[in-house]
């Protein structure tokens, strides 16, 4: 993975990614191979302290409040404990100002935000995220996605571990399909989809343009448009990323 | 302050904050008010001589005998509530997902053994120490009466938690919680037991049992440390009271090896260092 790249990790149940995720954080030993974090073996302190992780299972003591353990995680990642940075974590995960709420008055979806604000402590340069929406509503998982884009931004690489496909379509630059441990297919969620075709809404009516792809797009709308057409949407023919997930995980199957 | 210290302070607060604790300190004040309803009654029905006559010293009798009887009652609270800090402090974590969020954090695995271990220790440790002196103040209030030495006993009493504080701990790297807290009050009942069973060899000259006995105190030590704790207490009588003293109330007293502690600190080192490695090695 490259600084700054959103690699997506799709797969069946069992398929072998959580286990994937916890062997880059030092969580599981490897039976055979190797993994490698920031060029630093997993597990290794060099790796812990490059990385992020949020759990699958993301609970937090109920004890405490969200600023008490975010403060644990900066003393722990060896980050300065600063009370403004816990303040601009909670905010850019969509909690601002609840630094004294207790964890076992956050609902669900405010405990995942809450972990993953203590996955971004010590600012990793590596984030591992397994299923981060899994207990969000869709304004959550909205965020979650522009705090994905806001890493990437900032130099981030991230891992995101979902069963939510159209989630990774949307923010990932590189999914890879993993099947029994092995990796089936991958590439960019463009690559992947192998779209057959433009559908072009004009006033004219919908219109196919069998064979273009994606890069096409401009061009074929500054053609239309230029023939005097008014162009209202444009949507991809067929090849959606669950397709070629679904062609990935059923022809290794059968 | 080095991740040890932040976690030992973590789990500390942790323990403290939890709204189990409270029902620790409810149930403590109801020990603590019922002992104190019998120390005074106790004190107050004594009379000259013992039972049937027998001359001793009743009211040394009923001092050392009730403050025994505190001995036991302060070891039992103390274990629980060492079973209760340490019983999920490391696979009973793991399975809740509170663990995973720590570990991956650059501190090793054997530091968050050591903390959870050692919060554990000063957590049911200082309570120990509060409730033994909160019950010696009881004897004295009631009945005049005080040990000779009253640090030693209390000491070993502190000693012995911590050793089922650790022996807990280790347990919680290879156990659930629920299979955890059952093995170690069954471990810690086989060492009252074994204690009560080496009394009983004494008395019927068993040597056989005895041995048994005395390597089952090797193995389990915070019952060797309750009987030396009793031994203490009963060192300012002699004969007959004396005898009954150490006859206690819950097991008899018996001094232990003048080895004791120098064993104790090999013997938390082996605990200890046994739960670092299985926790290294196991799979999260």
């Amino acid at each position: 993975m490259q600084p700054g790249e959103l690699v997506g990790l799709l797969g069946p149940n069992g398929a072998g990614k959580s286990t994937l995720v916890k062997a880059a954080c030092g969580l599981v030993h490897p039976t055979s191979g190797e993994v490698r974090v920031c060029g630093a073996p997993a597990g290794s302190r060099a790796a812990r302290v490059r990385l992020g992780y949020l759990p699958e299972t993301f609970r937090q003591p109920a004890w405490c409040t969200a600023d008490e353990l975010l403060r644990l995680h900066q003393r722990l990642a060896g980050a300065a404990p600063s009370a403004a940075r816990r303040s601009e974590l909670l905010t850019l995960v969509g909690l601002p100002g609840l630094e004294r709420l207790r964890v076992d008055a956050m609902s669900k979806g405010m405990a995942q935000r809450l972990a993953l604000a203590t996955s971004l402590v010590g600012s990793p340069a590596l984030l591992l995220l397994d299923e981060p929406t899994s207990a969000l509503d869709p304004v959550g998982r909205r965020l979650v996605r522009q705090v994905l884009e806001h890493l990437r931004d900032q130099g981030v690489a991230v891992l995101l571990n979902s069963h939510l496909l159209s989630e990774v379509e949307l923010v990932c630059d590189r999914v890879a399909i993993l099947r029994a441990g092995r990796v089936v297919a991958e590439g960019t969620p463009q690559e992947l989809s192998h779209p057959s075709g433009l559908e072009v809404e004009t006033a004219l009516g919908t219109q196919v343009f069998a064979g273009v792809r994606r890069e096409d797009v401009p061009a074929l709308v500054a053609r239309l448009v230029g023939e005097g057409q008014q162009v209202y949407a444009v949507r991809p023919l067929g090849g959606a990323l669950e397709d070629a997930y679904l062609a990935a995980v059923e022809g290794e199957s059968s | 302050m080095s991740a040890f210290w932040v976690l030992v302070g973590w789990a500390v607060r942790e323990a403290v904050r939890r709204r189990v604790f409270l029902v620790v300190g409810v149930l403590t004040i109801g020990y603590l008010a019922l002992y104190s309803l019998g120390t005074r009654v106790a004190f107050r029905s004594l009379g000259d001589d013992g039972p049937n006559g027998v001359a001793v010293d009743t009211h040394d009798l009923a001092g050392a005998t009730l403050t025994g009887l505190a001995m036991f009652a302060v070891l039992f609270l103390g274990s629980v509530l060492a079973v209760f800090l340490g019983v999920a402090a490391f696979r009973g974590d793991a399975e809740a997902g509170l663990l995973q969020p720590i570990v991956t954090r650059p501190v090793g695995r054997g530091v968050v053994v050591l903390s959870r271990a050692a919060a554990a220790a000063v957590v049911s440790g200082g309570y120990v120490a509060v409730v033994y002196a909160l019950s010696l103040l009881v004897v004295q209030v009631n009945g005049s009466w005080s040990p000779s030495s009253p640090l030693g006993p209390g000491a070993r009493l502190v000693a012995a938690v911590v050793v089922v504080s650790a022996l807990c701990v280790l347990g919680s790297t290879v156990l659930s919680t629920v299979a955890n807290g059952i093995a170690t009050f069954m471990v810690f009942g086989a060492g009252l037991f074994a204690g009560l069973m080496g009394q009983v060899a004494r008395g019927i000259g068993s040597t056989t049992l005895q041995h048994v006995a005395t390597g089952v105190s090797w193995g389990l030590p915070f019952e060797a440390l309750y009987q030396d704790g009793l031994a203490a207490l009963g060192s300012q009588q002699d004969g007959l009271t004396k005898t009954l003293v150490q006859l206690g109330p819950f097991g008899g007293g018996a001094p232990a090896s003048h080895w004791l502690w120098a064993y104790l600190v090999g013997y938390l080192a082996l605990v200890l260092g046994a739960a670092v490695l299985v926790a290294t090695r196991r799979d999260l």
